[in-house]
């Protein structure tokens, strides 16, 4: 038995060799590894990790399950609020949800929640176990538009309460950003993803991949043509947002978003695939969220030698803390305190450096966060052939343009209440369609949240 | 699966396939583009609509094979199947909605194509046709031989023109000589439509510019996902920052910064000039090609 105020420590690959393939990072535990690290729960009364958790999962019931060994019921106890366990054990910032809250971890460390989930969830996988599926079916037909997190939670929540549910997916693969986003290194594609998109449909949910909904279709046709009663609106955050210094049309010059998708959604780093990508040789990542750093860390692993640069300082990196210490131990550079002001270009128009201005923190702003201020006179330039620009995105403009009566705010986003309900009857929406740029389990929470609104509307009804 | 139920070699290089995709026939209209996937393996591949039969479900593209995909797009055959094929994507021409119908019948139109730029150029000119617009159409190529849809274009097109830069067929010289041509010989035109390569439709705006005649141009830039997401088609116009996939494909031409356009398409030209050679010379390809070295 280890000291019981620090986590099972969980296998990974080395830094040195998994810098140089897309296999994943973390191995996960085994059965005695996560029954040990189960019995350090406590087993609160009044549990706080659950209040932490967007869909509050009954996270003692399903701890105590693994710490007996049962894991089955830990399974079922963890499908009852969750689509996507093993992709939320593997991908939530645990640390400011479920772990942050954990009492084991005022003195000493939290109870590695999210490493059970993945290992309960993961055993399921493996030992050919589904979630339990509605007995009887409603007749209700309920449309989803987007099959990344949001939408997935919210089909299957609704297709466990028997209603009739199709997702509509715009690309040729379903999971949204779980598929095109999120590196296969973090979070493996056919394995893990593949696996739970078929959980979700043997619950009876439909997919229908290739459809853009606001051009193929729009919500008022499905509505008034296609038979569907009520639709969810899943479908993610949008166009890809740029600084307006000068030189980003460059050659050399992409969005995290391209960068990342002809590398995971069309798989340009395996052999075979048509796809081409930039393997730059010196590539500088601007931002410090999670897909700056999945961004850095796949350019790594295509070989070049990366710096992130970041305007404020290492304690304000809103990236998940797991990730930028798996960056930083396998080679990627950490440049804070500094923003690009110019991308410099060749005379062939391609990217041969950035030059950057060192900044300081001032006084707190809107966000809570310490302001970064230039610090005058202190430009310089970083040799690079790559920038790849990690800084959010704006809402896509095509379902809001498209469907009569639905609102959207100044910045484009849907309007909706906590139960997801928008301006227009029987439409919801959650996700980053409403919130812009997000993580993937406040997307599920919204998804969650608004399957019960969708529902209690059909109850009123 | 999306299946190919025509395909014909319209020139050199030059292909057209009719595809079964039923909600895609549904909803298009002339101006939009679809995308294209051959199978597992393949890219992302936009291609603008040349023609739609809403009954039977279909889209015809037109294209010409530039690279490893297009060229393995050159030999599916009637009874293959695109794996994806989705769409309609981008915003339809302006000049193809119903509601500005009377608008669009008081304009004098001009189309200039380029090579395969014909193509999309096709159902706008039918639609004219169809709701009583007149146009002048002047579709130009390299040479006789990479010619196609005359006949079509003759059948939808009040005044049609054709041009090859050599003199072998029509009139001897380019697009924007022979609007050159019409204008000094006393036509009068106040709308112009180019389509074609970037580098020719930056010309046709150069000269609808000093005509003084409002130019749309078709972008056609380097696009991945084609739904809003990635911003590969990104394009800077009139000092804008627009993204071909959701603002376009049309713009004003005179607004398009087309040298900087022109330079981010060559993108990935030295990987795709790899793949193509790979694919062309399969296991006989030792380099020499100047790019790769040797690696392949």
């Amino acid at each position: 038995m280890g000291d019981v105020l620090v986590k099972v420590p969980v296998s990974e690959q080395d830094p040195k060799v998994r810098a140089t393939n897309f296999e994943e990072v973390c191995l996960g535990y085994n059965k005695e590894e996560a029954m040990e690290e189960a019995s350090r729960c406590l087993n609160c009364k009044n549990a706080q990790c659950i209040k932490g958790c967007p869909v509050s999962i009954q996270i003692p019931d399903f701890i105590a399950a693994v710490k007996d060994g049962d894991i089955e019921k830990a399974y079922e106890v963890i499908s009852e609020s969750s689509a996507l366990p093993a992709v939320c054990g593997r991908v939530c910032p645990q640390e400011s949800q479920c772990e942050g809250k954990c009492i084991r971890g005022i003195k000493g460390e939290a109870v590695s929640i999210g490493k059970l989930e993945r290992f309960t969830a993961d055993w399921a996988r493996e030992n050919g176990i589904k979630p339990q599926g509605a007995s009887e079916k409603n007749g209700h037909k309920v449309a989803v538009i987007g099959s990344g997190p949001a939408g997935l939670t919210c089909a299957g929540d609704l297709a466990k309460l028997g209603y009739d549910v199709t997702i509509f997916e715009a690309l040729h693969e379903a999971g949204g950003v779980l598929v095109y986003g999120i590196p296969e290194f973090r979070l493996p594609k056919s394995k893990v993803v593949a696996a739970e998109v078929e959980n979700v449909k043997s619950l009876g949910v439909k997919i229908e991949t290739n459809v853009i909904i606001g051009r193929s279709v729009t919500i008022d046709e499905l509505m008034e043509k296609e038979g569907f009663e009520a639709v969810f609106i899943g479908s993610g955050a949008g166009l890809p947002r740029f600084m307006g210094i000068p030189g980003e049309q460059a050659k050399g010059v992409f969005s995290a978003n391209e960068f990342l998708t002809r590398n995971n959604l069309m798989k340009a780093f395996k052999e075979g695939y048509d796809t081409p990508i930039a393997r730059g040789k010196k590539v500088v990542v601007v931002g410090g969220g999670n897909v700056a750093m999945d961004a850095a860390r796949t350019a790594l692993r295509l070989g070049a030698e990366v710096h992130i640069v970041y305007r404020r300082s290492e304690a304000e990196l809103p990236a998940r803390v797991e990730e930028v210490h798996h960056a930083k131990e396998e080679g990627v550079i950490f440049d804070l305190l500094q923003n690009p002001t110019e991308i410099l270009v060749d005379e062939n128009g391609c990217v041969k450096g950035v030059r950057v201005i060192k900044m300081e923190l001032g006084e707190p702003d809107e966000s809570g966060r310490r302001r970064p201020v230039e610090i005058p006179g202190s430009e310089y330039e970083i040799e690079a052939d790559t920038v790849i620009m990690s800084l959010g995105t704006s809402p896509n403009p095509l379902i809001s343009s498209t469907t009569r009566g639905l609102d959207v705010n100044k910045r484009g986003c849907i309007i909706c209440e906590d139960d997801g309900t928008t301006s227009k009857e029987a439409v919801y929406a959650g996700g980053d369609a409403v919130t812009g740029a997000a993580t993937v389990i406040l997307a599920m929470g919204a998804g969650k949240a608004a399957a019960k609104g969708i529902h209690e509307y059909f109850q009123n009804k | 699966m999306y299946p190919i139920v025509k395909k014909e070699k319209l020139a050199d290089k030059i292909f057209l396939m009719d595809v079964k995709a039923p909600r895609v026939a549904d909803n298009c209209l002339p101006g939009q583009f679809i995308i294209a996937k051959i199978d597992e393996v393949g890219e992302r591949i936009p291609l603008t609509i040349c023609d739609y039969d809403r009954e039977a479900g279909t889209i015809t593209i037109v294209f010409q094979t530039v690279g490893a995909s297009t060229e393995r797009m050159s030999h599916l055959a009637v009874g293959d199947a695109f794996m994806d094929f989705v769409g309609p994507l981008g915003q339809p021409s302006e000049l193809c909605v119903e509601e500005n119908l009377e608008e669009t019948k008081k304009k004098k139109i001009v189309f200039i194509a380029g090579g395969v730029g014909t193509a999309p150029i096709y159902p706008q000119v039918k639609w004219l046709k169809e709701h009583g617009v007149e146009t002048t159409v002047i579709m130009g190529s390299r040479t006789k031989d990479l010619l196609f849809y005359v006949d079509e274009m003759r059948e939808v097109a009040t005044q049609l023109c054709v041009t090859t830069d050599d003199g072998s067929y029509g009139f001897h010289g380019m697009g924007t000589n022979q609007l050159q041509a019409l204008v000094d010989e006393g036509q009068e035109f106040n709308w112009c439509v180019a389509i074609g390569p970037m580098i020719m439709m930056k010309f046709v705006c150069k000269l609808t510019k000093e005509l003084g005649i409002p130019t749309i141009v078709s972008m056609n830039p380097i696009m991945v996902d084609g739904t809003g997401m990635c911003g590969a088609c990104r394009l800077v116009v009139g000092d804008q920052v627009k993204f071909a996939c959701v603002d376009g494909p049309e713009f004003d031409g005179h607004l398009v910064d087309f040298d900087q356009a022109m330079s981010r398409q060559q993108q990935y030209k030295t990987e795709e000039g790899r793949a193509m050679l790979a694919l062309q010379e399969g296991d006989t390809h030792h380099g020499g090609c100047g790019h790769c070295g040797g690696d392949k």
